[in-house]
This record gives C-alpha cells, sequence and structure tokens, in this order.
C-alpha cells in the first residue's frame, strides 16, 4: 500500500479537528488542542483506567444491583443472579440481553483493549485491519454496557407499589456505572494511529532486507 | 523522513484521524463522502443542505428532550395501586446514600448531555447555515459538543426502557404516557443528526472567522 503516514512526511495532524500542521507544531491553531504526533503515555493511561475499570467491576458482580420487596419477602439479586431469575421464569431473550449487556461485553471489552494495548509493543498475529476493526467495535459497543444501570434506574423509579412490591437499586449499580465509564476513558486513552506504525516499521524494515 | 515538497500547501492535505493516513484534499461531489481508503474512516461527508437539516433536528430535539423530561414516561398499574414516573424520576431512583451520585450521572447522560449537544450545534451551525461569520466562542461550543458525543445515552436509555418493560410485565401493567412516544421519536433524531454532521466542513467554517 502506498499510503504514507503524517509522522513520515514530517506532519501532524489535529486529532479533533484534523488541520494538517508541520511536525513540531505544539498546539492546534484552529481548535487550540495540544498536538502529538502520537499521544505520549496513551499506554500508561490506557491502563491506568483500565486496571480501575476491572476493580470496579468485581464488586459491580458481587454485591446486588437489585432489591425486590413483594408482600412476603425481599430478596436481592446480583447481576447474573437476576438474569438467571429471569431464566427460570422463561425469559430467556431479556436474559440473553442483561448477560450480553453485562457480562459478555465489559469482559470482552476488557480482553479487547488488554490486547489492542499490548498488540502495538510487540508483534502481532492479527492484521492492522483487523485490529483497526476491534478498536472501533469496542469504541462502539462500551457505551451500550450502561443499560443494565438504566434498566434498574427505570424499575426503580416505576415499580413503587407501596407495601405489594417495590423495587430499590443496590449498591453494584454505582460500581458497574463506574467500571463502564472508566472502561470508556481507557479504550478513548488508547491512540489507534499506534496501530498502523507498527505496520509502517515492518514494511521499512521488509525492505531493507 | 521524507520533506515535504514546498509547492504542496498544508490545506490542501488531509490527514485521516484515526490511522495518521495523509491524502490530498479532494471535496467529494454532493451527496457523497471521502473515505480514508486505510482504515475505512468517513473523513469528509457532503450532503446538500446539511447544515439547515441537522439545525432542524436539533431544534426538534431540544423540544422533545425537554417535553419528554416533563410528562409522564411510563405508568404501572396493579390491583388499585398505580405510580407513574418522568425520565428525570428514573434517573432520580438513586437516592440512598452514595447512590445520589449515580443519580446525576444518569441524569446528565440521559438527559442533560444530549440536551446541551443539540443546543451547542444550533448555537455552532445556524451561524454557518446563514453565511454569517461564526458566533463568539462557536470554536469552543464546538468542542464541547464534540467532546461530549460518547456521553450522550438517550439511546442506550431507550433500550433500557423496553427490556425494563419486559421484566415488570408479568407483575403488573404497563402503560406508556406521552414522554415515552416523543423519546422513541428523539433517540432516532439524535443518531440522524449525528450522520448528517461532517466534522471537517464545520471546523473549516469556524476556521475562515
Amino acid at each position: 500500500m502506498s499510503q504514507r503516514s503524517a509522522k513520515e512526511m514530517g506532519l501532524v495532524a489535529c486529532p479533533r479537528c484534523t488541520k494538517v500542521w508541520p511536525i513540531e507544531t505544539d498546539r492546534c491553531e484552529r481548535c487550540g488542542k495540544t498536538l502529538h504526533s502520537r499521544s505520549p503515555k496513551s499506554l500508561q493511561r490506557v491502563w491506568a483506567w483500565w486496571v480501575i475499570g476491572v476493580m470496579c467491576y468485581i464488586p459491580a458482580n458481587i454485591l446486588p444491583m437489585l432489591t425486590t420487596r413483594t408482600l412476603f419477602r425481599s430478596e436481592d439479586s446480583t447481576i447474573v443472579g437476576g438474569a438467571v431469575e429471569l431464566i427460570h421464569h422463561g425469559s430467556v431473550g431479556i436474559a440473553l440481553i442483561i448477560l450480553i449487556a453485562s457480562v459478555a461485553i465489559p469482559v470482552g471489552k476488557f480482553f479487547a483493549i488488554g490486547f489492542l494495548a499490548l498488540s502495538v509493543q510487540r508483534p502481532s498475529a492479527a492484521s492492522q485491519h483487523q485490529r483497526q476493526i476491534l478498536y472501533e467495535v469496542v469504541e462502539y459497543i462500551g457505551r451500550w454496557s450502561m443499560i443494565d444501570v438504566f434498566v434498574v434506574a427505570i424499575l426503580s423509579a416505576l415499580v413503587q407499589l407501596k407495601a405489594l412490591a417495590s423495587i430499590n437499586p443496590g449498591p453494584a449499580s454505582l460500581f458497574f456505572a463506574c467500571s463502564v465509564i472508566f472502561t470508556m476513558l481507557s479504550a478513548q486513552s488508547f491512540d489507534s494511529r499506534l496501530i498502523w506504525d507498527r505496520h509502517d516499521q515492518m514494511k521499512k524494515s521488509s525492505a531493507h532486507v | 523522513m521524507t520533506s515535504l515538497r514546498p509547492d504542496i500547501s498544508l490545506d490542501d492535505l488531509i490527514v485521516c484521524p484515526t490511522c495518521d493516513a495523509v491524502y490530498s484534499l479532494d471535496v467529494p461531489e454532493e451527496g457523497d463522502r471521502a473515505v480514508c481508503a486505510r482504515c475505512n474512516t468517513v473523513l469528509i461527508t457532503n450532503r446538500r443542505n446539511a447544515a439547515f437539516r441537522v439545525i432542524a433536528l436539533s431544534l426538534t430535539v431540544v423540544i422533545l428532550i425537554i417535553a419528554s423530561a416533563v410528562f409522564p414516561f411510563l405508568r404501572i398499574d396493579a390491583v388499585g395501586l398505580n405510580n407513574s414516573v418522568s425520565i428525570l424520576d428514573a434517573a432520580f431512583a438513586f437516592s440512598e446514600g452514595l447512590l445520589s451520585l449515580l443519580a446525576l450521572v444518569t441524569a446528565a447522560l440521559i438527559f442533560a448531555i444530549p440536551l446541551c449537544r443539540a443546543m451547542l450545534t444550533i448555537y455552532v451551525l445556524a451561524p454557518i447555515a446563514l453565511q454569517l461569520s461564526p458566533r463568539k466562542h462557536a470554536k469552543q461550543a464546538f468542542r464541547l459538543s464534540e467532546a461530549l458525543r460518547p456521553w450522550s445515552m438517550a439511546e442506550i436509555f431507550a433500550i433500557g426502557c423496553a427490556v425494563a418493560l419486559i421484566k415488570v410485565a408479568d407483575l403488573a401493567e404497563v402503560s406508556f404516557g406521552p414522554a415515552f412516544w416523543m423519546f422513541s421519536v428523539l433517540v432516532v433524531l439524535v443518531v440522524a443528526t449525528d450522520n448528517f454532521m461532517c466534522r471537517w466542513s464545520i471546523w473549516k467554517a469556524l476556521d475562515t472567522s
């Protein structure tokens, strides 16, 4: 591929407004963003947010997400516990949505971001295109994990029928929301241009051989 | 490193913000898009009257979002007891202790941020559409609007509603308030607005000030 990167041409592009500057420019004059050909410490920030995100995800799964009170009993349910209960009631589809949004997506995201951060530091079996797609999927899908927090909000606001039945949010909702937010920040800290740099370097070294 | 040929102006170049590939600028024809050949990021979208369309959509979003926050959203009925809630009630369901923090976050994600983005968009785009010089602080306004983009979660809240409805369906009868329909329309409009907006053109228009 004949594509050259701005870095190779001695240029730097503003990641916010895409204006092109000579590489030594510090600040984009159009929109005011500090310019870096590649964000320094991008990976450190990715890992820092990643670690807090993972840490919040643990209590999010252990503590109760919802407390349901009906006439005769009061019951705490965790994220997975709530989904299992839904399966027992026959709502397999909804249980699947909850499990995908609250378990599969967050866990998958932890692995995906970790993989991407490692892959720009050492040779990777996955092609640049595959990793680019993975990055876009992570960026796009990460927000959707918030769905369970919103479900808890709606249920707790709606089901307030005095003695008959009431649903209240549990502490896990806070940890879960934090986990989603920190993981989103982790993905945003990743400088996707790093994925393509490796490619450029490899091309150069193979040309020398 | 290759030095740049002196006859090429930096304004004639466009750099893909995702993968740092450099292209010579070629604004696509009306109805067309310019896409990065390497990573498929959309660089420029050229739609007829895009600014007017985005303004019209954003105005509708502002009206709908305020209306849908005030009117009842969902109503639940079970053996003589009932409860109806608005969107803001749902956010403020997180009211105990530390969870009230989550109430603020939820209210921001589903109400304040989408509203704020729509208003900022109108502020930035109205002078551009009317071919006037940009308003004071238009650049800062657009910067803020872009930074808030991943945190606008109205559409995720809508899917959360669907899940919550099915969860309570066997417990009680749920009916939709007027706000529910407004919110459904709103979600479609928010997505449409983002698709019409060409960031490259907006920054370029803000630059000539």
